[in-house]
């Protein structure tokens, strides 16, 4: 079994009226399956109302399953034994830098979580420097937190999950609040903490270009997962995707617009470097095709 | 209704020893009818620029003329400005707080003394304006989607009839095709109604596609003010101030960066493809005919 797992996951929220009465039930996850592996780069896109956060929500025990099962490290989230092993198992980052500092400095801010988990003081100091290490925000340690900008925020409030040592952390729109820089910052951030600490990310976001690096790509509608598979399999989609009220980058959109005006372009292209080289092949295969059927 | 911005600074604490130059001898024309793009990191001081352009902070040097008014002045009519200049924040769905979405779009011009009649006449063009359809009107505005809540928050700040419309990143947090839908429900406003609009926004991809000119604040100055395919030149520039050129122009410069003489104004999809199917169509010929 993988680090997380969902089984047969239903979530209904309830809507009452002032006596309590039942008014209407939202399915906002409906039936979703999921198996991530420790070490996984899992990304999940969806537009507003899809069933991406709700679905987050499960994975370190904030909502319990309706219907269905989530077992993360292979425990049960509805045992409440396991609530706060979960908690530092998965750990979470929001969208708003500011909901989620709580320190006067940095380091004081990064220390929060270890020392309520009773951690001794000596390792507390290690696991701040270590974490502020891996999201490159050592320098700012003695830094009032209102003096960074959002992107360091974000990486503060990362590297706050990440002194917990959890194995899994659980993004959600982490960047949508950024400038380009910080988004930047704070995707590089995250992106390390994957290659070099194994930390399994899973990444909620509305920014397609953010995820070309993820191992997998689940796409959300009406709380169901609609499409998934690697980037490239994924944004080879597009105009599927744009049915879904989402997008692809831009470069993968600007191949896809001249393949539409008879440009040999591959479906899913990625990076630049993918686009030039498709353009250049274009270029010398169609002057090979010409020499050979004239030739 | 043209605003002028003379000399304008801001300093935070000012005779503190915590004093901040928020703005620093700032001066801009916004004439008329024009579509701008208003970009900067965090803390450059985008939003305290827009704050005095309605008069909610006041410039600590320098001079905002509205309409030929400076706005300082003591008989100038406050009232009348932050109703010709209309503000909406970041997430302007917190503001919305009325019980059905027709009410709240209501709110801003009952406040302004006018009619009945008038006032839902205002609401009704407002809610038009954004296009919410009118099955939403006597809905609470809390039970609608993320788009169209924010929607409801900038016909509510459009039915005080603005001259010019600020949006302070209107499209944070929505999908890909809420962000579409939103902007170019601005441009079309903009072409209906021959506002001027001024936006604040992280995107540089929808800032390319959808303003006539770009300002560029850096510490609480303005670096850049033109047209986007200069701006976007100095994309070094913008780097390092943490900002970036639309992604087309970093796939344009790999191409150039490899021999591929294409064009270094680019900055929307629709320019890119243009410029590629002419340029490598014409390469291809060449080699063929080789």
């Amino acid at each position: 079994m993988g680090l997380i797992k969902v089984k047969d996951l239903i979530y209904e929220y309830i809507r009452r009226d002032e006596e309590g009465n039942v008014e209407g039930i939202t399915t906002a996850v409906d039936d979703v399956n999921l198996d991530i592996k420790q070490g996984d780069f899992v990304a999940v896109l969806g537009h507003n109302g899809s069933g991406k956060s709700t679905l987050a929500k499960h994975l370190n025990a904030i909502l319990y399953p309706t219907e269905g099962t989530v077992w993360v490290d292979g425990k049960d989230t509805k045992d409440e034994a396991h609530v706060w092993d979960i908690r530092q198992t998965a750990g979470m980052v929001f969208q708003n830098p500011d909901n989620q500092i709580i320190g006067q400095i940095v380091e004081e801010d990064v220390g929060f979580g270890p020392e309520n988990m009773g951690v001794p003081t000596k390792e507390i100091w290690e696991r701040v420097e270590e974490s502020l290490k891996a999201v490159g925000m050592y320098s700012f340690r003695k830094f009032s937190p209102n003096k960074l900008s959002g992107g360091q925020k974000q990486r503060v409030s990362i590297a706050g999950v990440i002194a917990m040592h959890p194995k899994c952390i659980v993004l959600d729109e982490p960047t949508a609040m950024l400038d380009p820089m910080g988004r930047k910052e704070v995707i590089r951030a995250v992106r390390a903490l994957n290659d070099v600490e194994q930390i399994t990310v899973i990444l909620i976001t509305h920014y397609m270009e953010e995820v070309i690096y993820a191992d997998r790509v689940y796409v959300m509608d009406k709380g169901k997962v609609t499409l998934q598979g690697t980037p490239r399999e994924v944004f080879s989609e597009v105009e599927r995707l744009k049915e879904l009220r989402l997008d692809v980058p831009q470069v993968t959109l600007l191949a896809h617009e001249l393949a539409k005006e008879g440009f040999p372009m591959p479906k899913g292209v990625l990076t630049k470097q993918e686009f030039r080289e498709a353009l250049e092949r274009y270029i010398t295969e169609g002057a090979n095709e010409y020499a050979n059927y004239f030739g | 209704m043209p605003i002028i911005l003379d000399k304008v600074s801001h300093i935070y604490g000012e005779d503190t020893a915590m004093a901040v130059k928020a703005l620093d001898n700032i001066s801009l024309v916004i004439p008329d009818g024009q579509f701008i793009g208003l970009i900067g990191h965090t803390g450059s001081g985008k939003s305290t620029l827009v704050q005095h352009l309605n008069g909610l902070m006041r410039a600590t040097s320098g001079n905002i003329y509205f309409n030929g008014q400076d706005i300082d002045e003591s008989d100038f009519d406050k009232k009348m400005l932050r109703s010709k200049v209309g503000l909406v924040f970041q997430y302007p769905e917190h503001q919305l707080f009325e019980t059905d979405v027709f009410s709240d779009v209501c709110f801003g011009p009952k406040n302004l003394g006018l009619s009945k009649k008038e006032i839902e006449l205002r609401a009704y063009e407002a809610l038009k304006l954004v296009g919410l359809e009118d099955e939403y009107f006597y809905q609470s505005p809390f039970d609608l989607s993320g788009g169209q809540k924010r929607r409801v928050a900038i016909a509510g700040v459009l039915a005080m009839k603005p001259d010019i419309l600020v949006l302070d990143e209107p499209t944070a947090g929505l999908d890909p095709k809420g962000r579409d839908e939103i902007l170019d429900q601005i441009l079309k406003l903009k072409v209906e109604t021959g506002i001027t609009v001024l936006l604040v926004s992280h995107s540089m991809d929808d800032v390319a596609k959808y303003v006539d000119r770009i300002i560029v604040m850096n510490r609480g100055s303005v670096l850049y003010d033109d047209i986007p395919k200069e701006v976007f030149k100095h994309y070094q520039e913008l780097e390092a101030i943490g900002l970036a050129a639309p992604q087309v122009t970093y796939i344009m410069k790999e191409l150039r960066d490899h021999g591929y003489n294409v064009s270094d104004e680019i900055t929307t999809i629709d320019e890119a493809k243009r410029e590629i199917k002419n340029y490598f169509t014409e390469l291809a010929a060449m080699q063929r005919e080789r």
